[in-house]
């Protein structure tokens, strides 16, 4: 089996299981900076189903692909250092406001751009939309199987890819003709930490815009090591209809948010007292609602 | 035309749950809009299925039976649903959040290049003024779902594009039969038409399904722990309490990402949806996603060492202290009082 190249999709993510007290402004809108920016949880899933397979296939080369604002280049620089070998950052304004499925398109598109490929690895949703969508409509989009739910990859063939899928009620081999996309779910082995060699080979990586906001100079050390350079995509550089990016390329359209009001009921308060429980206990057994 | 569509899972020729709960959902959606409720059905071995699904309000039902079409795989339905739509053009359109809908869901909507919302916890027809645009679009259905780690819940809406697709996930929406002699008509699809050969290049080599072991969407009682319960040794007090009250054990999503609880154990909006007798929620804050799963409940316990828990606002009965020292009486209170 030669090296198979392998796109793995990530997405930089607020940290919403983290949500603390300002999260929220006082309007009502959500303070993006007071949440810390993680690696989407189930990507790094992916990521790792992506390493097991260049573990095995000698000669597989991984290329993480992310859309989104220029900081997001952090997560391909955490994807380099546990393994990956190239990453893409997508990133424009006009892909602003986009909805799963202008996102799907504008990765699709991008994906079109980039070299050869045999599979596609992405997380199986995001959690700050959990909507797992953006993994078949680029499937979709590109006319590629796809595989959701898969915890492992059993083997890969010249036939195609055998992979099991977990669902609510039990598990499911299957086995898809190649190139393909998968979703990768959380029961999938956590992915591997950083490798200290790799993070001494990657800590310089940085797109064209981040060396040209830097401070320090590492003109000489880019010219030597052209592995230090993530390639940034903008609108111009994938064929793309702007009809079909962003707001206007989104079908779905936020009407309204709501902010969380709660309407207090008239509860019955109680401490930890032998009497209060006591008498709690007694009134749900009396009422039929325990016992 | 410019109908309801429901997708209707099925397996072993039992229609999901999530489904008949759609066809419910569909049909007082269908009669406030004064249009018909459609319903689609693929799988193998669907003699009869009818009778499972028109008594449900249905209109027009579509059976695509085909020994290649069950178990599911995502090519060949999304094959039949991309032509059936495009031919019938519904309105709306709505399946089960689940494994197959959420597998299905996407890659049609991507196809027809229509918006798709995904776990909507309550649907509603209303109207949208674009006041940029300066048109009015009536009876837009509103796709009402908690967002950003349940801090917001927004209302969502496809003014453009049709069909309006939306997930619902199972235990959400109640289920109610319109009457059993419901005078729906069935249209039997020639599959052959929908699907080719290259529909069908993924292929199942082996499956292994299990029953649930878990049945916390029956159970009378639900004791649940949220991220607050702080260990995994602190949750086996829960098992205990359960245990005594013949209850099940829930757990937040917070609780479950921490490994205190088994991911099947989850209550709210991207886990099972509860309506027990008595919910007893033990260390949870109670985000919006957790309380859409569980709000429903006739009567909830609060067990928080934070008297401003969001939860406490609506339980009925709101106890300020550790567990560690709440559940313990709880216990012995209950063993005396029933003695």
């Amino acid at each position: 089996m030669k090296g198979l190249k392998i796109i793995v999709l990530a997405k930089q993510v607020p940290d919403t299981r983290n949500v603390g007290k300002d999260a929220m402004k006082a309007d009502g809108t959500v303070n993006r900076a007071a949440l810390p920016a993680i690696f989407n949880p189930e990507d790094l899933n992916a990521l790792e189903l992506a390493l097991r397979v260049k573990d095995t296939v000698p000669g597989t080369t991984i290329t993480i692909l992310t859309m989104g604002p220029g900081r997001a280049a952090e997560i391909i620089r955490e994807g380099l250092y546990r393994g990956a070998d190239s990453g893409v950052l997508l990133t424009d304004r006009a892909f602003a406001g986009s909805d799963t499925l202008a996102t799907s398109y504008a990765l699709a598109q991008a994906i079109k751009e980039m070299n050869h490929f045999d599979l596609i690895i992405a997380g199986r949703q995001a959690i700050d939309g959990d909507t797992a969508q953006v993994g078949p409509q680029v499937a979709e989009k590109l006319n590629l199987p796809q595989v959701t739910y898969v915890e492992e990859v059993l083997s890969i063939e010249k036939s195609g890819i055998v992979v099991r899928r977990r669902l609510d009620n039990g598990v499911e081999s299957v086995r898809s003709p190649m190139p393909m996309l998968m979703t990768v779910n959380s029961s999938a082995p956590d992915c591997r930490s950083r490798n200290v060699k790799m993070l001494m080979k990657y800590k310089h990586a940085r797109t064209i815009t981040e060396k040209q906001e830097a401070t320090e100079d590492y003109t000489h050390l880019y010219d030597s090591r052209p592995f230090l350079y993530i390639r940034e995509m903008t609108v111009g550089d994938i064929k793309a209809d702007a009809e079909q990016l962003g707001l206007t390329g989104s079908p779905t359209k936020v009407k309204k948010i709501d902010n969380v009001v709660l309407q207090a009921k008239d509860a019955k308060k109680l401490g930890t007292s032998d009497e209060g429980i006591n008498d709690l206990m007694r009134e749900l057994i009396e009422s039929h609602v325990i016992g | 035309m410019n109908n309801i569509f429901v997708y209707c899972e099925v397996e072993e020729g039992i229609v999901s749950e999530v489904s008949l709960e759609l066809l419910t959902k569909g049909r007082s959606l269908a009669n406030q809009l004064s249009c018909q409720l459609e319903a689609v059905v693929a799988g193998s071995g669907l003699t009869g299925v009818e009778k499972q699904i028109l008594p449900f309000g249905v209109d027009i039902l579509y059976i695509a039976d085909d020994p290649r079409l069950e178990p599911y795989t995502t090519l060949p339905h999304a094959a039949i649903l991309n032509k059936l739509f495009g031919e019938e053009k519904p309105q709306i359109a709505l399946m089960g959040a689940t494994p197959i809908g959420r597998d299905l869901g996407p890659r049609v909507s991507s196809a027809l290049h229509s918006g798709l919302t995904a776990d909507c916890t309550s649907l509603e027809i209303g109207d949208h003024d674009d006041k940029k645009a300066g048109r009015v679009y009536k009876d837009l259905l509103y796709q009402i779902r908690p967002a950003f780690g349940g801090n917001i819940i927004a209302t969502i809406i496809n003014p453009d594009c049709r069909p309006q697709m939306a997930t619902v996930r199972e235990g959400v929406m109640k289920k109610e039969k319109v009457s059993s002699g419901y005078p729906g008509k069935v249209n039997q699809l020639d599959v052959s038409r929908y699907v080719t050969d290259l529909d069908f290049v993924v292929q199942i080599l082996e499956r292994h399904t299990e029953k649930k072991k878990i049945n916390i969407k029956g159970a009378s009682i639900v004791v649940s722990g949220g991220y607050g319960v702080g260990s995994k040794e602190n949750f086996k007090l829960l098992y205990d309490l359960a245990a005594v009250l013949g209850a099940e054990v829930g757990a937040s999503r917070a609780a479950v990402d921490a490994g205190y609880a088994e991911h099947d154990r989850q209550i709210g909006q991207t886990g099972i949806t509860v309506r027990p007798k008595l919910y007893i929620a033990c260390g949870i804050s109670g985000q919006v996603q957790h309380r859409a799963g569980m709000e429903e409940s006739a009567q909830i316990i609060s067990i928080n060492s934070d008297p401003e828990a969001p939860i406490n606002s609506i339980a009925d009965y709101v106890i300020t202290g550790d567990i560690a020292e709440v559940i313990p009486k709880m216990i012995k209170y209950y063993k005396l009082n029933t003695k």
